[in-house]
């Protein structure tokens, strides 16, 4: 055999090692109840805010503790904690992404990374706000 | 309807050069193709003169296009949504630029100017392989005119079109039904730009990334027009410098997005492995393997096929980072990807109308592409540069793949996502790529092309490495890098990646004068390998001594558990104004005074910084900017304490002046006896005893005064207890009260009147009794070096352009 397919052969076995270690690190999207019976282990949850429950975050008495309610597609509830500040514009958020562990039927959350807020009006402007806007005044 | 006061001519004629430069950019591209496969010269230079002309014209039209959305927004043209979306009166004129590279169809337009740049060169400088080319820029300048043409075919929207009048963006609002709707006060300015933006890295950031993303089409159209014109070797040596610079240019692209993203603070550091940062590494990955992989086969005959493949899927990566962050894909794991605009399908087809056609020339032509059958010899410098770039390629396919998951998941229906932390999914990885790719770097070059012999490799070698090995040892043991977050092995990883990093560094420098007698002129590789090698020990050093300094050690809070940091992180602190307060290495005080811009929309915070130590003062102005762009949005920009070996930085995480709230709350009585409860929203409180005149720590009162203080203990829902004292007085004829408060528990306890045998005590909660700040400090060390490194880099690159150029001059 020639070299170049030896060295390509390991280089191919190291990016197989690789990518196994990869996607055993990875965690995956789950539902609120799907990540209820995988307590303990890393998981993704999509969610809306649950606009009916107040977000509890008071930085005067503990800058570092939030903790709110999510709503799944699926209609299910859970209670999230967040240790670190309150992303700003959290409330006007339409989708939340957090990664974290469920504990005691409490979604844990321990990365400052672990929550991630889609907010339509990042860089682009939100068109319904603008049509809105648009529409006040008449 | 004739609407009164709209300037329709600008968007007419921007219009017109739209469709313009579409129409252009299709007659370059058959022009160029009919001059490539020409069977006469007569033929061919015809049809080039027929098809400059046209690109020409494309040229002249995309820059109308750009001075025409420049005009609308310079003159403030609210009728047109460009203006009305991106900008506002207040824009100085710098920001009025980075709001054309805001939007979308901005960034597309900014794109193809660059195409018109590059091509206009090669229309002069390229020679007999102007037409193959200039034919596949002309195709890809077709594909950027529909991105901004904004018409519907068949029900499907082709492109935004920058000249959309508000009114037809908005159609169905009722105040358009007014023919005067241009007086209406939300018509009579636009609605700004992002403030995060709002950054000068933001006004040069994107020209040069974009001109990055459009110089990978040099390289990948020299090696199209090769296969295509079965001259497999004719264009290795004119590509060179197009390789160089796009690497050179995309690689300053992606580090000053870097320096935007450190001085705001939005990813936490320089690098977050970001998928909108990704997107654009990948490729550049590539195309600095393609580039080693060239260099190789113009010294030696070896790897032309893995440098045909390289450039290919470099400038097809370009067109799949297009898509990525300009789909929505990204939506779920990126905070930085443009939203979806409805042109999915033209930016998937983007990518297909290249991949398929290049790929399938490739594998076609594959085995006609010259090959030499005897392998490279182990001592020689081809066999590790080729090395090199595999270890690039398989860096990129892991960031890559990693990237994808959105796009993966979509097509297997599969939910896989990066886990909890994401940087170190991806430092874990990469640590290992730097520490090969580091020690590559320092040794390669000592090898000869084809061969060297042992002794004189081994000779060369050994001072660089011993210096190497020495001053690494230094900076392992005297420069305090003890990153045991992820446990001892990973710290040995990044010792080993300090000393392999070092020796790039050193190994380089040394070349200079070893192995190519101080020539300078000639070393522009050494110089960017030296800049390589600096980067990487900064991006180490800065990485692994990135320290918090806001752990919150106050006490007023909570359960803090230094050996677990992880399971609290705590990175916050509480400043109440006019409390020095404790945060380890530093007293910090927080003055209040907030101050804002005349606009109204940024906030500073005043904060005085004392290191303990040194007895060191200094200000700190971390604020908070609001911004009216779509709903009002805030968000943090920090300040930034410089030193030469490391940066302070602070932002505000939270305030109590956020609201624009006044106190509103009331205070409320409860008339009690000693030993009774008051209770309130977290907790109670129990009258404990009264004292007359009292004259203690806090209060003075003589025995002939009138006076009563009342000692109350509160007691919180986390069983924490405080002790207040709220005095009433007589003094001048009248009554007075002395509120004592539980900052913590945003209590203030009054004692307000006497009845009888009981106390009448007031108590008010409120969130402001004392206006207070929550912090965060980091210390950002050896940053510095990131930027010197990567600025040598820049200059070995421009260098190594320089001396290419020359050197193929003097040939001809």
């Amino acid at each position: 055999m020639k070299r170049i397919n030896i060295i390509i052969l390991v280089f191919i076995a190291i990016a197989i090692a690789v990518l196994v270690s990869f996607m055993g690190n990875l965690s995956t999207y789950e539902t609120i109840a799907s990540a209820r019976q995988k307590e303990g282990k890393s998981v993704t949850i999509v969610a809306k805010l649950d606009n009916t429950q107040p977000i509890e975050y008071d930085p005067a008495k503990d800058p570092n503790y939030v903790s709110f309610y999510v709503i799944d597609t699926l209609g299910e509830k859970a209670k999230v904690v967040y240790h670190f500040e309150k992303p700003y514009d959290m409330d006007k958020t339409e989708r939340i992404v957090l990664k974290g562990k469920m504990k005691d039927g409490v979604f844990d959350i321990t990365q400052k990374e672990g929550i991630l807020i889609t907010c339509p009006s990042k860089y682009k402007s939100d068109p319904e706000y603008n049509k809105k806007k648009l529409s006040q005044n008449q | 309807m004739d609407y009164i006061g709209e300037h329709l001519l600008p968007g007419k004629l921007g219009n017109f050069f739209v469709m313009l430069s579409f129409a252009a950019s299709f007659v370059a591209c058959i022009g160029f193709f009919k001059a490539t496969n020409a069977k006469s010269i007569e033929e061919e230079s015809s049809w080039k003169r027929f098809a400059r002309i046209a690109f020409a014209v494309d040229c002249f039209s995309v820059f109308a296009v750009f001075v025409t959305i420049f005009y609308i927004i310079y003159n403030h043209l609210f009728e047109y949504n460009y203006a009305w979306e991106h900008s506002n009166k207040e824009l100085s004129l710098k920001y009025l630029l980075s709001c054309i590279w805001e939007a979308q169809e901005g960034s597309f337009l900014l794109w193809t100017m660059w195409h018109c740049v590059l091509g206009t060169i090669l229309i002069f400088k390229a020679g007999k392989w102007e037409a193959p080319v200039m034919m596949v820029i002309s195709f890809a300048q077709i594909c950027l005119a529909t991105m901004i043409l904004g018409i519907y075919i068949s029900g499907s929207k082709v492109g935004i079109n920058p000249f959309v009048l508000v009114r037809q963006q908005f159609g169905d609002g009722p105040m358009f039904s007014r023919p005067d709707y241009l007086s209406m006060p939300q018509m009579q300015n636009g609605q700004g730009i992002n403030a995060l933006l709002q950054n000068y890295w933001m006004v040069i950031h994107p020209p040069i990334l974009f001109l990055g993303f459009a110089s990978t089409i040099v390289p990948f159209a020299y090696a199209i027009a090769g296969l295509w014109k079965k001259q497999y070797t004719g264009w290795t040596k004119a590509a060179v410098p197009w390789a160089l610079f796009s690497a050179c240019v995309l690689g300053t692209g992606i580090m000053m997005g870097g320096a935007w993203a450190y001085e705001s603070l939005s990813f936490g550091g320089f690098w977050a492995w970001d998928p909108v940062e990704n997107a654009s590494l990948v490729p550049w990955l590539v195309i600095v393997g393609g580039l080693h992989t060239l260099v190789v086969y113009n010294a030696t005959g070896h790897s032309l096929r893995a440098t045909y493949f390289f450039f290919i899927l470099g400038f097809i990566l370009i067109l799949y980072a297009t898509f990525l962050t300009r789909s929505g894909v990204l939506n779920g794991t990126s905070v930085h990807a443009f939203v979806d605009s409805g042109m999915n399908f033209q930016l998937i087809l983007f990518v297909l109308v290249f991949l398929f056609p290049s790929f399938i020339l490739f594998f076609k032509e594959y085995k006609n592409v010259p090959h030499i059958q005897k392998e490279e010899s182990t001592w020689s410098r081809e066999f590790w540069m080729f090395i090199g770039s595999l270890i690039l390629f398989l860096s990129s396919i892991f960031i890559a793949v990693s990237t994808s998951l959105p796009v993966i998941n979509k097509i297997a229906n599969t939910k896989w996502t990066v886990g909890e932390d994401v940087t170190f999914s991806y430092n874990r990885i990469e640590i290992f790529i730097a520490i090969i790719l580091g020690v590559l770097t320092a040794v390669t070059q000592y090898l000869k092309y084809k061969s060297t012999t042992k002794e004189y490799f081994i000779k060369k070698m050994i001072v660089p490495t011993i210096i190497a090995l020495v001053l690494s040892a230094l900076i392992s043991i005297f420069g305090n890098v003890h990153y045991d977050k992820y446990g001892a092995g990973f710290l040995i990883a990044i010792h080993i990646a300090i000393f392999s990093a070092v020796y790039a560094v050193i190994a380089n420098t040394t070349y200079i004068w070893t192995g190519m007698n101080g020539k300078l002129k000639a070393a522009g590789a050494s110089v960017a390998h030296v800049g390589f090698g600096v980067m990487l020990v900064g991006i180490l050093l800065s990485m692994s001594k990135k320290e918090l300094l806001s752990f919150n050690t106050t006490g007023i809070n909570l359960p803090f558990d230094p050996k677990d940091p992880d399971k609290n992180p705590l990175e916050n602190i509480t400043l109440l104004q006019n409390v020095k307060t404790d945060m380890g290495k530093y007293w910090a005080t927080y003055l209040g005074g907030d101050s804002t811009n005349a606009a109204g929309d940024i906030t500073y915070y005043k904060v005085i910084m004392e290191d303990k130590k040194s007895g060191e003062v200094f200000k700190l102005y971390p604020n908070l900017i609001r911004s009216s762009k779509g709903q009002e949005t805030i968000s943090p920009n920090p300040d930034k304490h410089h030193y030469l070996t490391r940066d302070i930085f602070s932002y505000v995480n939270a305030a109590s002046n956020l609201d624009r709230q006044g106190d509103t709350a009331q205070f409320r009585r409860y008339p009690v006896a000693v030993n009774d409860t008051i209770y309130y929203s977290n907790g109670f409180m129990i009258l404990n005893n009264t004292v007359k005149n009292p004259n203690n720590d806090k209060y003075h009162f003589a025995p002939t005064d009138t006076a009563l203080m009342a000692e109350i203990t509160v007691v919180s829902k986390d069983s924490m207890r405080y002790k207040v004292r709220p005095v009433f007085y007589f003094k001048d004829n009248k009554f007075n009260t002395i509120a004592d408060t539980v900052f913590t528990q945003n209590l203030a306890v009054a004692l307000t009147g006497v009845q009888g045998n009981k106390l009448e005590i007031a108590v008010k909660e409120s969130s402001s009794l004392v206006p207070f700040i929550s912090l965060k400090v980091y210390a950002f060390p050896q940053i510095n070096i990131v930027w010197v490194g990567t600025f040598i880099m820049i200059i070995g690159f421009v260098m190594s352009i320089v001396w290419r150029v020359k050197t193929r001059l003097i040939v001809k």
